[in-house]
């Protein structure tokens, strides 16, 4: 092979600006939920003398809340429920569901079809639904809520890690390397994660953003972060009465979700995972 | 094709059963306290032990869970633990207020998308198409909650069009379009942004086989390509891939109902949550699951038969 036909065959880069906005608004809400507590401009309880629902002003320039509240500040904190909760609910469920599927992919037979099968049940129980019934049973706190948005997405992570993996699994250099007399061990870390490891994070990504979604419409119900905590989804819940005003109380933390989640499809879009992305919606 | 058929309605009904199993152990994670919980400041350990014994609380879960399925199959899901009408009544009178604003979002959802999706995928690569993408992009990422607090803050509060709040008023035609503008409105915005991604993607998918690359290499106008030689073969993924999106219609009418207070079947199992009345929780559970499976079932049932391959000879 020349080396012009081998400079055509490279593909166009795919990282784009949008791609590069979408990750700093993704590393700025990182950045504020980890910071918190050094950045808010007033204590997130502390009442301020401006009265309720007040609109922007120099002192709380998203204006207060129903209690007078500043809620620059309250947004601020809710960044912590909001992106802490569902990253980690995005970590358990995306781990968890991708070592499944992988052992469902490597070991075939009972241990495949089992999990499969299961998976293929769990996956048509509408999230929102199911996550009323476990909140109805067990009631709202944190571990409660982790566990079901995490819950809620083991089978959709376990689906794609599992097909991925199969047909890596299938590829010539897996029969080589078992030849070779390498154990399973080897054959998943070093030949099969590396090469299913991006669609995995694309995949990672997409599950965030739905959890994001799914944790503020529960909190957003009444059913999610408890006062006098509040992510996004409560704090537009908790001011609601501001909506007859168009008080700012109720539009920034909405916003604040629409900022993160557009933002987080952008990385993904503009980074490369638009492909990927064609083939992880069914 | 009507044993695949028979063997898909079996499947969903096997489903079905295990969902009724996963609602039914979720409810019952914190087993006995629901006597307790009924009986509040009144628990003398007798009333508690004579109330175990009128809810078959003392009976193993095995045999409560098929107590609980025999009734609901024979359309008697038990009582309000709250309001002590039985569940069969409470869901009856807003079952119907719930398929009306579905039905009504389908009405307008399925169309629109319909046109979206073809004419995005047909001119693709253009700015429509770019901006199709961006814009159902935007509208699957944000919230169901959030596109209803804009729709009120633009056109109850600014405009004063319409009301904030809903009521199923079917009398006229004005009170048609006041009570239900909003609520279908923001309910669609999430259906047609899924429905619209799905029938570009099935029409993309024909529109790249080579049998159209040929028709377009013998110089057929576009209209006849996409209307006589495309779209025939993507009707069946497309028709797919539009019940399939009116599932999404689920979770929205559950945050939509709560907003604008519209007294359907997902207000009514949100109010059942705050109280903890377990029957109705579970008995509007397993609606909500049998519509999703319903609608997947449609789903399944028009690809197996938009597909010659599967058609008796």
């Amino acid at each position: 092979m020349s080396d012009t036909a081998l400079r055509t065959a490279r593909p166009r880069s795919t990282r784009t600006l949008p791609g590069w906005i979408g990750l700093a608004v993704v590393a700025f809400w990182l950045l504020v939920a980890l910071f918190a507590p050094l950045i808010t401009p007033h204590p997130p309880a502390a009442i301020l003398r401006l009265g309720m629902l007040s609109p922007a002003s120099a002192a709380a320039p998203f204006g207060t809340d129903f209690l007078g509240r500043d809620m620059l500040s309250r947004v601020i904190y809710g960044a912590r429920y909001t992106v802490g909760l569902a990253l980690l609910a995005t970590v358990f469920a995306s781990t968890i569901g991708s070592v499944l599927g992988i052992l469902a992919a490597v070991s075939g037979g009972w241990t495949d079809a089992g999990l499969s099968r299961s998976a293929d049940a769990l996956i048509s129980i509408p999230h929102l639904m199911f996550a009323l019934v476990i909140v109805a049973a067990l009631g709202s706190s944190l571990p409660v809520l982790v566990g079901l948005i995490a819950f809620s997405y083991v089978p959709g992570a376990f689906r794609i890690a599992r097909s991925l993996a199969a047909n890596v699994n299938a590829m010539d250099f897996i029969q080589v390397a078992r030849a070779r007399g390498e154990g399973t061990p080897y054959i998943v870390l070093h030949e099969i994660l590396p090469n299913i490891m991006l669609p995995v994070l694309t995949d990672f990504g997409l599950r965030f953003v739905f959890a994001v979604l799914l944790l503020s419409s529960l909190s957003f119900l009444g059913l999610g972060i408890q006062p006098p905590n509040a992510d996004w989804g409560a704090l537009v819940r908790e001011n609601i009465d501001g909506i007859y005003d168009a008080a700012p109380a109720v539009i920034a933390p909405a916003i604040a979700i629409a900022t993160l989640t557009i933002a987080v499809n952008m990385m993904i879009d503009g980074l490369g995972g638009r492909r990927l992305r064609a083939r992880l919606e069914r | 094709m009507l044993a695949l058929i028979a063997g898909r309605i079996g499947h969903t009904l096997l489903t079905l059963l295990a969902m009724s199993v996963v609602i039914f152990v979720g409810t019952n994670l914190l087993p006995g306290d629901v006597a307790d919980a009924l009986l509040g400041q009144a628990a003398t350990p007798e009333a508690t032990a004579a109330l175990r014994t009128a809810l078959h609380l003392n009976e193993p879960a095995v045999l409560r869970y098929l107590h609980w399925l025999i009734g609901l199959l024979s359309g008697d899901p038990g009582r309000s633990l709250v309001s002590h009408i039985p569940v069969a009544e409470l869901i009856g009178s807003r079952l119907g207020n719930s398929l009306l604003l579905a039905g009504l979002t389908a009405a307008i959802a399925v169309p629109v998308s319909l046109l979206l999706g073809l004419s995005a995928a047909v001119w693709r690569g253009s700015a429509f198409d770019h901006l199709t993408t961006m814009g159902t992009i935007a509208a699957i990422s944000v919230p169901d909650f959030l596109i209803a607090t804009i729709a009120v803050i633009i056109f109850a509060v600014e405009l004063q069009w319409l009301p904030a709040l809903s009521t199923p008023k079917v009398a006229t035609f004005a009170a048609l379009i006041a009570s239900f503008t909003l609520p279908v409105l923001t309910l669609s915005l999430a259906v047609i942004a899924q429905m619209t991604r799905m029938t570009r993607a099935a029409l993309v998918g024909v529109l790249d086989s080579s049998y159209v690359e040929m028709a377009r290499l013998k110089g057929l106008s576009p209209a006849r390509i996409v209307f006589h030689h495309a779209l025939p073969n993507a009707a069946g993924p497309i028709a797919n891939a539009a019940a399939l999106s009116l599932s999404s219609l689920l979770g929205g009418v559950i945050i939509v109902e709560v907003v604008f207070n519209y007294p359907g079947l997902a207000k009514l199992m949100v109010d059942a949550v705050s109280t903890r009345d377990m029957p109705l929780i579970q008995a509007c559970a397993i609606l909500f699951c049998a519509g999703y499976m319903v609608l997947v079932l449609l789903a399944d049932i028009c690809s197996i038969l938009s597909n010659p391959r599967l058609r008796p000879a």
